[in-house]
């Protein structure tokens, strides 16, 4: 599969990969978990052993530095041979006992996908059996870890859940709008999201809406469940908006089950970074809403106009390489190139559309092992991925601009902006910076090293001919040996 | 005194600027009063600060209240190789006590603590207006502290009401000629040390330079004041030969060093491609004619070809993407032509060239260059400066760190060639360097976005996304 993947065009041949090293990507179920995560009063639980559930729990919980609601149907070795949906009922009626979730989402994961568990079948018969908890939606969704990466597995919830829960109406309510929000969108890119909707008069919907639970609520009482996010009712009243905006290609999916089961229109928007594409975004906007733009935006543009002005000297020719999932990777990439930088190197965790798309060479689907060797083979100046780039940021001796899932080692990722005018503004100011950071300064050796070499020695033209291949503008990678 | 030495340093007799003037314009001096309201550029503290500061392993204190220094410390990119001392910031930070009783001993103390903690080769001592209105005499605390202490205090008298920048560097000159120059002696002399008159080793252009000359066995024995140490200034009189670099700063120094020492110098520059070989050539000859090994010219031509086929080579490539593009060149004096010659070759278009501080030589080889309709520029107003720039009538405008907002308002691309730039544009490297760069910005495509008419601007043709 990978070794077929690279054999695209504008990439040098490769042998096919037999090993991954160092993962870019991360499980389907986990993807899952993250949908759910943005349900009101939700519970994600992996139907798996529980090191499945634990792993995710723990990166799930190091890059939002929240405590993570997420359970698993525990299985073991006789439950997976026999079957495990005692297990799954077992998990359910705990779960009831303990606590009040609105809604359970039940990922498969590799394990039991492999044993071939028909969860939507145990789902069936546990509603059969315990007639008494109807009230609560148990949504079961196929994310087995051997397909696709997260981007996947939050989707495949989305799906689910939409066909589950979203009821048709007889008429549309008057400005009232779906949002479905891709993995690779913050609590910081949802609420600006929802001002800007709501600036134009609109009522949005927005699934999943991290930014009610996954934003650092601290809370008067300790509850096992997602504590906010988007409702039942709301998504219930998903079929009776006028419209759906699917941010993410990935999500297409997602827009189209809306647009089966209830009939509601929708558009995917693919990019949302920079002034060209938000400009896009604003014009879309308008031609939903009917309305005109609201005045703040017109500063909020002129900022990111200068903004981009000032960063320019250091974006202007920078060599990037990136490392990300498709949909992010489409919108940074594209970003980079509006402002000046060349993305000389793009990777990415799974299947889709816009990889044949993505700004400089086509994506290639691999790990973070292939992202390192070729950031140093086409002489990136800078990385763009999640915190686990940090390894080949400091072998290559290049800055890493943390982005993505998971952000680990640093605070506050899912509190950045980078979507719109203002999203961008700040994104640029943090790649310039970091380049600025790096400028080294310069020395006696600079120019003319191998006179050093050789400690004063024998004059030559000839090698003093090699040192013109960097014009000397700083914008090369200088090792430092540090983990940043 | 200070007077005297304004006096003395603008009827400078080797300046050519001075020399094409009148008898009458020439005992006016060069001491053009900047006009109220609609002044740019620095003082002449400032001045003299920038010619002194890049002496690396000297203190440089500045006596003054703290705008002088608290508000212009570490604004230069003049490199060092070695100590740091220089850009450690010291001033006595005058309050109204010492404005009411004098600063004097306040800065006797501050000399004698400066000596306890970082005992460095030197002290430079910079006068500024309040001091110098209140009459604190800072050559009399600079010998007090010199005899007391065993160390070089170098009083530099160019407060800021003085006059210009430009007259700041010529004083310091004379603070270097008075007080440092001829009070060492070398540990060796060679017959090609060189002195490098005028050069400040901004973003360490020395050393784009330094390493061509040591290919040739020339000894840099005192650049002043480019990466310096306070001992090769002060023991630089040794020198067989000198080169001035942008001759408006520090051709007294030069000059004055040829009539005490015999040291022979011409001016030359290190932009652009053909100065820079010119320069070299000017090198070597002077070098031999005081004795240097005769053959020094025969290696230096060699050098110099090898070296110049680089430079063409790789400018080259860029040479696509600049052909026919325009540039504005707002920049000082000698650099102009040079500069504009090697843009020229670089494909460019050269629109306009500033020709403030050049001489009637510079203004007649850019009209060679250039072409009889060549547009010169004797000032700018940042106003006219957007006009231009707005109504594309150039692709790239090229000056100074205080036009660069003009440009980027007007949406053009920009690239510093003055003091604070980011990139070393010296010698051939630099020379190529400087295509690079203008290549670079030229070609990001932010400029074609931003002019885009925004979501809400008539004449936006962006459509919804369906």
């Amino acid at each position: 599969m990978k070794g077929a993947a690279q054999e695209d065009a504008g990439n040098p041949p490769s042998l096919p990969e037999h090993v991954s090293v160092n993962p870019l990507k991360m499980s389907a179920p986990l993807g899952g978990a993250l949908f759910f995560l943005g349900l009101d009063r939700s519970l994600p639980v992996f139907h798996g052993s529980q090191g499945c559930t634990s792993f995710a729990l723990v990166l799930l919980g190091r890059h939002f530095k929240e405590s993570i609601p997420l359970q698993t149907t525990a299985m073991n070795e006789v439950t997976t041979i026999l079957g495990g949906g005692e297990n799954i009922s077992a998990a359910i009626l705990k779960i009831l006992e303990k606590g009040t979730p609105g809604v359970i989402g039940l990922c498969s994961t590799g394990l039991t996908e492999t044993k071939g568990e028909d969860i939507a079948g145990e789902i069936a018969l546990f509603r059969k059996k315990h007639p008494e908890h109807a009230g609560v939606p148990v949504i079961a969704v196929s994310t087995p870890d051997f397909r696709g990466s997260h981007e996947d597995g939050f989707r495949e919830a989305m799906v689910r859940t939409i066909e589950e829960l979203a009821t048709a109406a007889p008429k549309p309510v008057s400005g009232q709008i779906n949002v479905l929000a891709g993995s690779h969108l913050t609590v910081a890119d949802i609420d600006a999201l929802r001002e800007l909707l709501e600036s134009f008069g609109l009522d949005p919907i927005i699934l999943p809406d991290l930014s009610r639970s996954l934003d650092g609520i601290v809370p008067d009482s300790f509850e096992p469940v997602s504590m906010g996010g988007t409702t039942l009712s709301e998504i219930s009243r998903m079929g009776s908006s006028e419209h759906t905006i699917v941010l993410g290609e990935s999500l297409r999916a997602a827009g189209e089950a809306l647009l089966k089961k209830c009939g509601v229109p929708f558009v995917v928007v693919s990019r949302l970074m920079g002034l060209a594409a938000f400009d896009r975004f604003l014009v879309t906007l308008r031609h939903l809403s009917g309305r005109d733009y609201p005045r703040p935006l017109v500063r909020e543009r002129n900022r990111l106009s200068d903004a981009m002005l000032d960063s320019h000297f250091y974006l202007g020719g920078l060599r990037a390489a990136l490392a990300l999932e498709p949909d992010l990777l489409y919108d940074m990439g594209h970003f980079l190139e509006e402002n000046g930088a060349e993305v000389v190197a793009s990777v990415t965790t799974t299947a889709s559309p816009l990889n044949a798309r993505m700004a400089g060479a086509k994506a290639e689907i691999g790990d973070l092992g292939l992202f390192e060797r070729r950031a140093g083979e086409r002489g990136a100046a800078i990385l763009v991925t999640h915190s686990h780039g940090r390894q080949a940021a400091s072998r290559l001796g290049i800055p890493l601009v943390r982005t993505g899932f998971p952000v680990f080692d640093r605070l506050g990722a899912p509190h950045r902006l980078s979507i719109g005018y203002r999203g961008a503004r700040e994104m640029l100011f943090r790649i310039a910076n970091t380049v600025w950071s790096r400028d080294a300064e310069n020395t006696p050796q600079t120019w003319y090293p191998s006179d050093f070499a050789k400690a004063g020695g024998q004059e030559s033209g000839r090698e003093a001919a090699s040192g013109f291949a960097s014009a000397g503008n700083g914008l090369r990678p200088q090792p430092t040996g540090r983990i940043e | 005194m200070i007077g005297q030495k304004i006096l003395e340093v603008f009827s400078e007799a080797a300046c050519e600027h001075n020399q094409a003037k009148s008898d009458k314009d020439r005992k006016k001096g060069c001491t053009k009063v900047a006009t109220p309201g609609a002044a740019a550029g620095g003082c002449a503290f400032d001045g003299a600060k920038i010619a002194l500061q890049p002496i690396v392993d000297a203190v440089h204190l500045v006596h003054g209240p703290i705008a002088c220094e608290g508000n212009s410390w570490d604004n230069r990119s003049a490199l060092s190789s070695g100590s740091r001392l220089y850009r450690t910031a010291f001033t006595t930070d005058m309050s109204e006590m010492d404005i009411v009783y004098g600063g004097e001993k306040h800065l006797f103390k501050a000399i004698r603590q400066i000596r306890e903690r970082y005992n460095p080769p030197a002290i430079f001592l910079y006068q500024t207006c309040v001091p110098a209105i209140i009459g604190d005499d800072i050559e009399s605390v600079a010998k007090a502290a010199s005899e007391k202490f065993g160390l070089p205090v170098i009083p530099v008298n160019a407060p800021g009401f003085a006059g210009g920048k430009n007259l700041g560097n010529k004083l310091a000159g004379e603070a270097l000629l008075d007080y440092v120059i001829g009070t060492e002696e070398p540990e060796s002399t060679t017959s090609t040390d060189l002195n490098i008159i005028g050069e400040y080793n901004l973003s360490g252009e020395l050393w784009q330079v330094k390493p061509l000359l040591e290919r040739l066995g020339v000894r840099v024995s005192a650049c002043i004041s480019g990466d310096a140490r306070y001992r090769e200034v002060a023991s630089s009189h040794r020198a067989r030969a000198a080169m001035l670099v942008c001759s408006k700063a520090m051709i007294n120094v030069a000059r004055k060093m040829e009539e005490r020492y015999g040291i022979p110098w011409f001016e030359g520059s290190f932009y652009g491609i053909s100065d820079m070989s010119a320069s070299l050539r000017n090198i070597a000859r002077l070098l031999v004619e005081r004795g240097a090994p005769a053959d020094l010219i025969e290696r230096t031509e060699l050098l110099i070809a090898t070296l110049e086929k680089e430079a063409w080579a790789a400018i080259e490539p860029f040479r696509q993407g600049l052909s026919g593009k325009r540039a504005l060149l707002i920049t000082g004096g000698v650099k102009s032509w040079s500069v504009v010659s090697a843009l020229m070759e670089a494909g460019l278009v050269v629109v306009g060239t500033s020709v403030k501080k050049s001489t009637e030589k510079d203004r007649e080889r850019i009209a060679e260059l250039m072409g009889e309709d060549a547009h010169m520029i004797d000032t700018m107003t940042p106003r006219e400066m957007y006009r231009m720039l707005r109504d594309a009538e150039a692709d790239i405008l090229m000056a100074g760190g205080r036009s660069q907002f003009v440009a980027l308002k007007a949406k053009v691309p920009f690239l510093d060639v003055n003091q604070e730039r980011r990139f070393a544009y010296a010698g051939y490297k630099g020379m190529v360097t400087m295509v690079s760069e203008i290549h670079r910005t030229i070609t990001n495509p932010i400029f074609r976005t931003l002019r885009d008419p925004a979501p809400w601007d008539p004449g936006c043709r962006i459509t919804p996304l369906v």
